[in-house]
Parts: structure tokens; sequence; C-alpha cells
């Protein structure tokens, strides 16, 4: 297997660990965590399949998407972020209301 | 040859793995704290990981923004979290809930398992072999006004994505500083080592951020990774207890934060009024254009992160 696959396939690793502690934890720091790691999952399947022809330099229309996708998640993190310390001032918990819990 | 070659694939498997580990711990251990800086070497693990991709602009990217300030401003909202008084522990589901749910606790963890192998799937049946769109970029890379193909692609063949992103940039602070009134950074009185550390950094991070700004035109670099330097250094100042003047924090802060957008939209409508097409650059002036804008774009940039980072609105600080 070459190494463009390898990468590929280990995004698609994190994407699915990320998706899955996004369904599975209800502390809301840890989701914005998991889909900051879902987002990097695929990222790396966007510029790991950039680079499949060997001969030519990797394609750079990718790369680019790839740094204006870092950038946006990094605002609606910091939004998230503010949104998660809100509803902990409201609640005093990090974690949405769940009716099946109470 | 092929020892280096074998060296290669067995380092590409190693950070692989890495990369799935600390993803994986980052995301299951119960300490929040732990989790954010496995979080942060995961950023660091991702650089390292574009750089093998020969993705240099996206490594330099992922180290200052990836890395670097999305770990801060998660720090800061786990510090802001605790003193709100929320637990910086995850709580532990009581014992009786997850028996009770044991059987459709599986099928989570089934339905993941189909989309891992779906999608998995779906990436190793792509051909092996598709330069994509290299074969244009390099052909239309003169009249770009720059050598750096990543460059040309975000600030000339798709400057319209770049201008919107400067939008989402622009929308998360406004909405940052709607939500102001939760408690901000503490003003705590700064560390004499970091004082002294922050005094020897900030115009070295200036000085960086200025020649990836420059560079950015024929190398790796560019308006984003320089921005998020500048980001950076905001981030130092205000970690070190400084804060902008009053007279400062109204009028001109806004104006700096818009100068991106406002640059970019100001000669996009110009490229429309000459050419009529949205940022079409005349071939001539295709360099000095993006210059201009990746300036406005880096300021704009590097004070909005560090605001982001702030948290609430300056003048609402003043009047705490």
């Amino acid at each position: 297997m070459n190494m463009v696959f390898l990468y590929a396939l280990v995004g698609v690793g994190l994407f699915c660990l990320g998706l899955h502690a996004l369904i599975m934890h209800a502390h809301l720091l840890r989701k914005i965590l998991a889909f900051n790691i879902m987002g990097g999952g695929v990222f790396l399947v966007l510029v790991a399949l950039a680079k499949r022809t060997e001969e030519v330099a990797p394609d750079p229309v990718p790369h680019a998407m790839v740094i204006t996708g870092i950038v946006v998640a990094v605002s609606a993190t910091a939004l998230a972020l503010k949104l998660m310390l809100k509803v902990s001032e409201e609640t005093g918990n990090a974690e949405l209301p769940d009716e099946r819990r109470e | 040859m092929e020892e280096m070659t074998l060296l290669q694939e067995i380092f590409d498997g190693l950070l692989g793995l890495g990369l799935l580990w600390l993803a994986w711990r980052s995301l299951a251990c119960t300490d929040m704290f732990k989790a954010i800086v496995l979080f942060i070497a995961f950023g660091l693990l991702m650089a390292l990981a574009w750089l093998r991709l020969e993705a240099p602009d996206v490594a330099l990217a992922e180290a200052a923004i990836g890395a670097g300030v999305t770990g801060a401003l998660l720090l800061s909202a786990l510090a802001g979290l605790t003193s709100t008084g929320a637990s910086r522990h995850e709580v532990e589901q009581p014992e009786g809930v997850e028996k009770q749910t044991g059987t459709l606790h599986r099928l989570p963890i089934l339905l993941l398992m189909l989309t891992a192998a779906l999608l998995g799937y779906a990436v190793l049946s792509l051909p092996s072999h598709d330069p994509g769109l290299s074969a244009e970029v390099a052909e239309n890379l003169a009249s770009s006004g720059v050598s750096n193909p990543v460059t040309a692609v975000l600030l000339n063949f798709r400057g319209y994505d770049t201008m919107l992103e400067m939008a989402v940039l622009l929308m998360a602070l406004l909405g940052v500083w709607s939500l102001a009134c939760v408690e901000s950074q503490r003003d705590s009185s700064a560390d004499p080592i970091l004082d002294m550390l922050t005094r020897l950094l900030v115009p070295l991070l200036i000085l960086v951020a200025a020649y990836l700004l420059w560079v950015g035109a024929h190398a790796p670099g560019g308006a984003f990774q320089a921005g998020s330097v500048l980001g950076a250094a905001g981030v130092l100042l205000i970690l070190a207890g400084w804060r902008l003047p009053s007279r400062l924090t109204g009028w001109p802060l806004r104006l700096v934060v818009l100068s991106g957008p406002a640059a970019f939209v100001a000669i996009a409508l110009i490229t429309i009024l000459i050419g009529g097409r949205l940022l079409e650059y005349p071939t001539e002036h295709a360099g000095t254009l993006i210059l201009i804008i990746e300036t406005m774009a880096t300021l704009s940039i590097g004070v909005t992160l560090a605001a982001l980072f702030l948290g609430s609105s300056p003048e609402h600080e003043e009047k705490q």
C-alpha cells in the first residue's frame, strides 16, 4: 500500500474516532475537541489525495482549501467555546440538558 | 536508496499510528486538561504529516493555528469553565444507566464501524493516479502575479473563497463579542518571567509574520500563516496582562479588524468595474494587488484571532 492511501485511511480513522466521541460524550468541550479531530481527518484525506501522482508536484487546490478550512475551524471553535461558557454559566454544567437522564 | 524508502515507510506508519493514538487518548481520557494537551500534541503531529505529504503551506498554518491558537483558546475556555464551577473532569455515567442501555450501547459502535468501512472503501476505490488541477494551475501561474502555487490559488484563482473566509472570521468575532457578558480573562499580575519572555518574543513574532507575508509570494507562507503568528503575539501580550489603551478600543480596533475583508471587497468591486469579473486582476498589477490584500488580511487576521482569545469586547472589559 502506498503512503498516499495510508494517510488517507488514517484520515478516515480520525474522522470516525471524532464522530464516535461527538455522539457518545455529553461534555461540550469534548464535543468541540471531537469536531476538530473530525475536521483534521477530512483535511488529511484531501491533502493525501492531492499527492496521488508522483511525477508532478501535488495539486495546490486542495492545499488552499485546507488552509481555508483550518482558519474557518478555528473561528468556529472560538465561537463554540464561548457558547459553551455561556451554557455553563446559565446551568452550572457544561452539558446540554438530556431528558432521558432526569 | 531502498533503505531510505523503508525508513520513510516505517516513519509514515508510526506517524499514522501516533495520530490515531493521540486522537483516541485525547477523546477518551477523563481529565479535560490532559485531553487538551494531547490535542495540541496531535496538532503538531498533523503538521509533520502535512510535511510528509509535501504541503508545507498547510504545515505552517496547522502549527500556528491548529496547534497554537486553538490550543490557547481551548485552555482559556477550560479555565473559564472551572471558574464557573463546572467540573474539570467529565461526569462518569452511573453504572445502572450503563447497564440499562447495554444493548443500545453497541448500536453506535456497529454503525460507526460500518461508516468507517464504507469511507475506507470509497477512498481506496479512487483512481491511484490523478494529478487533479495541478497542470492547470502550473499553466496559469505566470499570469497570477505570484510564483507560489498555493498563494496563487488562495488569492487569485479562487480569491472569492478567501474573501468569504475573511467574512467567516469576522462573523465569529461578532458572535463572540455579542456573548460578551461571560466573565472574561481575569487580570492576573504578570509573572516576571512571562513578562520578560513576552518582551523578547513579540518583536520576533512580528518580524516572523512580516517575513512569512513577504515570502508567501514565491515560497511557503502567506497571509494566513503570517496572520496567525501575529495573533499568537497578541495572545502572548494578553497573557502578560497588556491591554489596548482605551482610546484605541473603539473605532481604531474595528477599522483594523475590518481592513482585511474591506480591502478584499474594495478590490473585488474595482475588478468588476474594470474587467467585469469578480477578482480578475489585470496581469501586470496582480502581484501588487495580492500583496495589498495579503497585508491587510494579515493585520486583520492577527487582530481578530487575538480578540477571539480575549473573548469579551474591549469596551466591556473597560467597564469591569
